[in-house]
């Protein structure tokens, strides 16, 4: 038997809770049997999750690595191996390797700055590591931002989460949209780019986007408008993976590999790449 | 440098085998093809096999692990085994070549342990090329079919089989076999390798030069507009890419058996559509992307991320098998000739 680890085989995850976020996402809570997080992450990095027989695929870390207890996905019900997520009960075992890609500069690019979070639908879900990052260490970074929104108020990804603790953080500003009117909505409503545009920020902080691709075309459009450079504004990719290390060429966009170069970009590089995404 | 008398080839052969496994070439009805040696079989006098030699590395199809699934339980069982030592005989230069290729995909950190088990364990015995043919082109890789590299290198005559070990590795097993072979001077191989030389210059794809490619160039050959006209008659059935001996691309699957799940992963194509289709949309929606990619992640992609060394050493395998007759030497004539024309 080879001595050394091998990447591709993974460990075993129990999943200990399961929330239902909204009708198409759950956020599950994973530890290994012995009740441990599998590995330590930096805000931004990704694990592949998988159920043998069913398939592997890859998902953002949504807790955050200052959360010593467990590691959390929220998972929007899309395909094979999302589905069958989304039929287990607690106490199902999966398999996690990983972490995967690289992360946010949050110790380094980004302390110091006022942060402006930008998400849309399922898009928080990687955004919420850095959030509660953030978060844990206040005093690290300026005012902190969240403009979120979603196709409706039951869409609204850790909607609890953000009025019970987010927005009652010091320094810490919540904005909330949704696309349509409803009846028990007395908040925001609007698109995620025309918000941001109405909010009008100063461009003296980082901006971070994750969502749908239009989302993000736009959103980034209007922060220049707004006088943000690209080298303040960063974004997280996705691309179809396999293995998670930069050798299955899957993931693959110019000379980068997303699963191992990514998935945090700053939006100035993003442009180095080609127009393939 | 060693040499045998060709007449002595089946003792070397069984003298090699009584150590470890021996793979080498032989003619069968698909063409000539790596079988394990025994005794009997004679090396294949075609010029190449019709698969390349990367199967011994990286197989077309492997068990990764497998997985017992009780209820909610699931024990994840690492299947890996610690390869056999074997001897790969009569790898010509461009497959050696192809070998460096694949290491600095599988042996970059996180080194991938079940490729690296293999190459461990595998001692190349390459052949320099006589009569290479009018679809070689490694010259324009810097390849040199008359110095073939490799463990062992080999340069075969009517008579005699000439034997220069490269690597300690190589001379450890050249070294057990000394009681066959005996020293000689490399005058008979020196004259050989002019000849072989002189034949390659003249080769109809001798002057096809890759320099127009490399590390860099992306913005310059993304959006050329020949991609439209290159790609059109693609049927990407992926031949190219299986028959060749740097693609590395793959896919992870599982096979529930019954008794349980086995993880396999076999080779894969970028020219499949289903290669980056995501639940969430297709990066790559037609035939033109998936075609734009093989050749530019062999051309510029590769050599970007590798000191400028590029993901093709000219094996014309995808020049001899494509079914509509469209490989990498068209696609770098018609870009590389953009400025050059």
């Amino acid at each position: 038997m080879p001595e050394l680890k091998e990447p591709l085989i993974p460990v075993v995850g129990v999943v200990t809770d399961i929330r239902i976020d909204t009708p198409d996402v759950k956020t599950f809570r994973v530890v290994t049997p012995d009740g441990k997080k599998a590995f330590e992450h930096k805000p931004g990095q990704c694990a592949m999750l998988s159920i043998p027989g069913v398939g592997e695929a890859m998902f953002s870390i949504t807790s955050s690595p200052t959360n010593e207890e467990y590691m959390e996905f929220s998972i929007k019900k899309c395909g094979c191996v999302t589905e069958w997520l989304h039929s287990m009960e607690v106490g199902q075992q999966i398999t996690i390797r990983g972490p995967y890609g690289n992360a946010f500069p949050v110790d380094t690019a980004f302390v110091g700055h006022d942060m402006l979070f930008i998400a849309g639908g399922i898009g928080l879900a990687p955004l919420r590591s850095v959030i509660n990052y953030c978060r844990h260490y206040r005093d690290r970074y300026g005012k902190i931002d969240v403009v979120y929104g979603s196709r409706s108020m039951q869409d609204l990804v850790d909607y609890k989460e953000i009025i019970d603790e987010w927005a009652n953080d010091a320094g810490v500003t919540v904005h909330l949209t949704i696309d349509r009117e409803q009846p028990e909505w007395t908040g925001h409503v609007g698109f995620v780019p025309n918000y941001v545009k109405e909010l009008g920020f100063s461009t003296d902080k980082i901006a971070i986007l994750c969502g749908p691709p239009i989302m993000i075309k736009f959103t980034l459009a209007g922060l220049q408008e707004l006088g943000f450079d690209k080298t303040q504004v960063y974004t997280t990719m996705e691309l179809r993976m396999k293995c998670g290390i930069g050798k299955c060429g899957r993931c693959n966009i110019g000379s980068k590999y997303v699963c191992k170069d990514g998935p945090v970009f700053r939006c100035d590089q993003i442009d180095e790449l080609p127009n393939e995404y | 440098m060693r040499k045998l008398s060709l007449d002595k080839l089946d003792a070397l052969f069984a003298a090699i085998s009584a150590t470890n496994t021996l793979y080498l070439p032989v003619d069968t009805k698909a063409g000539a093809r790596f079988e394990r040696w025994e005794s009997g079989k004679t090396l294949s006098t075609a010029l190449n096999t019709v698969r390349s030699a990367k199967d011994f590395f990286f197989p077309q199809t492997e068990n990764l692990m497998d997985f017992k699934v009780e209820g909610k339980s699931i024990e994840i069982i690492d299947t890996r085994t610690e390869s056999e030592d074997f001897v790969l005989f009569g790898v010509r230069a461009c497959d050696v070549k192809s070998f460096e290729v694949l290491d600095r995909v599988f042996l970059a950190d996180p080194v991938d342990t079940y490729y690296k088990n293999r190459r461990d364990h595998g001692v190349i015995f390459s052949m320099a090329c006589t009569r290479p043919v009018e679809s070689c082109f490694c010259g324009t890789f810097g390849i040199d079919a008359a110095n073939p590299g490799g463990d062992v290198a080999c340069h075969m005559t009517d008579d005699a089989l000439y034997l220069q070990a490269n690597t300690d590795k190589g001379q450890r097993v050249l070294d057990s076999l000394d009681s066959l072979t005996e020293a000689c001077t490399t005058e008979v191989v020196d004259e050989q390798n002019a000849l072989i030389r002189e034949r390659l210059a003249r080769l109809p794809l001798a002057d096809l030069s890759a320099e127009a490619f490399g590390s860099g160039k992306t913005a310059e050959y993304f959006d050329a507009p020949e991609w439209k006209q290159l790609s059109e008659s693609c049927l990407g059935c992926g031949t190219c890419t299986f028959v060749c001996p740097t693609c590395q691309c793959y896919d992870i699957k599982d096979f529930n058996t019954g008794h349980g799940v086995k993880r396999f992963r076999c080779w894969d194509s970028c020219m499949y559509s289903e290669f980056t289709k995501m639940s969430a949309g297709q990066p790559r929606l037609t035939q033109l992307e998936r075609f734009r990619q093989r050749f530019m992640h062999k051309l510029v992609y590769y050599p970007t991320n590798n000191d400028g060394l590029f993901s093709c050493v000219g094996c014309g395998r995808c020049v001899a098998k494509c079914p509509i007759h469209m490989n990498i030497v068209k696609v770098m004539k018609t870009l590389g000739g953009r400025e050059h024309a």
